[in-house]
């Protein structure tokens, strides 16, 4: 069954009237609110171009807002965060290992240290195997998991993932949310995925924020509340299907916004 | 006949028909050596001349790879700092420009004055590898992936492990190509400088030797240490080419072979 943190159901981080406007006057976001839920699985789904990547990038505190303010639980500094982006940004110039090793090595540890570390992050995505392969000779999908167990390595208490899996096909995708449920339930971390696919959102997701865009800014939150853990067997679920009926409609009144469309 | 041995034994085969029509026609017409020696000619003095010109090869090598140590060093320290600091790069580059773009033959009889032959010979080699050393390398360390850049700040990586855990490598292929232009325009710079300066006695490298021969119509010997001067361009170029696939082979796209 599903391991809850001790705080589960806190906040972890709360977003509060959030904005973003560029420097060229274009308004990315405007009075955002969302909390974080901790041991949650928070899915942001929304059209291209809605801000729901660059809400994930404050969070992780790469673009700062223009207005609004982003709390840490208990007014403390930012935890520890895991970061995975759409494509999986390793270091072609060295092995798999070495590049799991990075968060670690900036951290101060030495590599003999850090060893244990690593080897428990390959074997948490399922490449201890290929510790010492090259990026290049790995598939998309095993890149996605070096990258995903470079995330790991510090036992973050959030994951964030920037559409992780939009760039592979529909086999290796279905494969690897299998897997992110099951370390998801490992691991009792925190997690907020951003995706442009409602199935995908549905079937990860305890909780989808959808988003509109020009402004971005979020127009409805859908519970999602099947159990952990999930299979393939759920996608065949009434369950299932309500939750994606109720997040196309939100997404298509979303887009029914826009005015250009 | 595989495909591997068509690629070595073709080119070598145009290239000693080439030489064999040059034999053929010097024989034929009855060229004289001070006209246009014959290959064999230029062998047999390559020999017979070999204490001067290998003492002369000596000079220009050492002039050559002094100056590509010093403009490796230069230009990747001074890139680093560019790179470290973007007032630094908006304060200098502008004369890193100014030595790119004045042609060392002009910049050649100004430093005789100011500085003793060989000196001046050495600063040229250097002046011409300086700029495709630190332009490259300055290039590549901007090019870092953007996205891991971002990961080092969420990390809170200092500058300074930014530039060696990320920064450094990434502009490894960058350097690496300035690197193969720097060699060739070191030896350039040090034949053109030493032409201009014409110093004679124990300090003559090649290029003095074709100015000499040159003087006394000894052509065949003019030949020979054109033949050296090439010979030697070829070799930096293919040991930083055999260096290139060495240290990148595992990873970068240009070391590597395409699979069709």
């Amino acid at each position: 069954m599903m391991q809850q943190s001790p705080q589960a159901g806190l906040n972890v981080v709360r977003l509060r009237g959030i904005g973003k406007t560029f420097s060229n006057g274009t308004v990315a976001l405007a009075g955002l609110d969302l909390d974080v839920r901790a041991g949650e699985f928070l899915s942001l789904l929304g059209p291209s171009g809605c801000g729901k990547s660059t809400v994930l990038r404050m969070i992780a505190g790469l673009t700062k807002p223009t207005g609004g303010s982003i709390d840490w639980a208990g007014g403390a500094e930012r935890p520890e965060l895991g970061f995975v982006f759409q494509d999986a940004t390793l270091m072609p110039w060295t092995s798999v290992f070495n590049n799991v090793w990075l968060p670690l090595r900036v951290a101060g540890v030495s590599k003999a240290q850090a060893a244990p570390r690593i080897e428990q992050a390959l074997s948490l995505v399922g490449l201890s195997k290929f510790r010492n392969s090259y990026p290049r000779e790995l598939s998309g999908g095993m890149k996605m998991r070096v990258s995903i167990a470079r995330a790991l390595v510090l036992r973050p208490s959030i994951l964030l993932m920037d559409e992780p899996f939009a760039a592979l096909d529909e086999i290796t995708r279905f494969k690897l949310n299998n897997d992110l449920l099951q370390l998801k339930a490992e691991l009792g971390t925190t997690v907020v995925f951003v995706t442009h696919s409602v199935y995908e959102s549905v079937y990860l997701s305890t909780r989808i924020a959808v988003f509109a865009a020009r402004p971005g800014r979020i127009i409805q939150t859908i519970e999602v509340p099947a159990p952990y853990p999930r299979n393939d067997e759920f996608r065949h679920t009434p369950l299932y299907a309500d939750c994606c009926r109720t997040a196309s409609h939100a997404l298509t009144g979303a887009m029914a916004t826009e005015d250009h469309l | 006949m595989n495909e591997r041995a068509l690629n070595i034994l073709l080119p070598a085969a145009v290239f000693l028909a080439a030489l064999g029509a040059w034999e053929a026609m010097v024989a034929i017409k009855a060229i004289p050596p001070y006209i246009l020696p014959a290959p064999s000619r230029i062998a047999t003095t390559l020999i017979a001349d070999w204490d001067t010109l290998s003492a002369s090869l000596w000079v220009t090598l050492r002039i050559t790879f002094s100056a590509l140590l010093a403009a490796v060093i230069g230009g990747v320290v001074l890139a680093v700092l560019f790179a470290q600091w973007k007032w630094v790069e908006r304060s200098f580059f502008p004369f890193a420009v100014i030595m790119q773009v004045t042609p060392i033959v002009a910049i050649a009889p100004l430093l005789l004055v100011y500085l003793e032959g060989s000196s001046a010979v050495l600063v040229c080699a250097f002046v011409v590898a300086f700029f495709p050393i630190l332009s490259n390398t300055a290039l590549g360390l901007a090019s870092a992936d953007h996205n891991l850049v971002d990961l080092m700040e969420l990390y809170r990586a200092s500058r300074w492990q930014q530039l060696l855990y990320l920064r450094l490598p990434a502009a490894l292929p960058y350097f690496l190509g300035g690197l193969r232009i720097g060699g060739g325009l070191a030896l350039i710079g040090a034949i053109v400088a030493e032409i201009a300066a014409g110093s004679a006695g124990r300090g003559a490298g090649l290029a003095f030797r074709i100015v000499e021969s040159g003087y006394r119509l000894n052509i065949p010997r003019m030949f020979a240490a054109l033949v050296l001067i090439s010979v030697t361009g070829i070799l930096i170029f293919l040991t930083f080419t055999v260096l290139s696939h060495v240290l990148l082979g595992r990873w970068h796209d240009s070391a590597r072979t395409r699979e069709n």
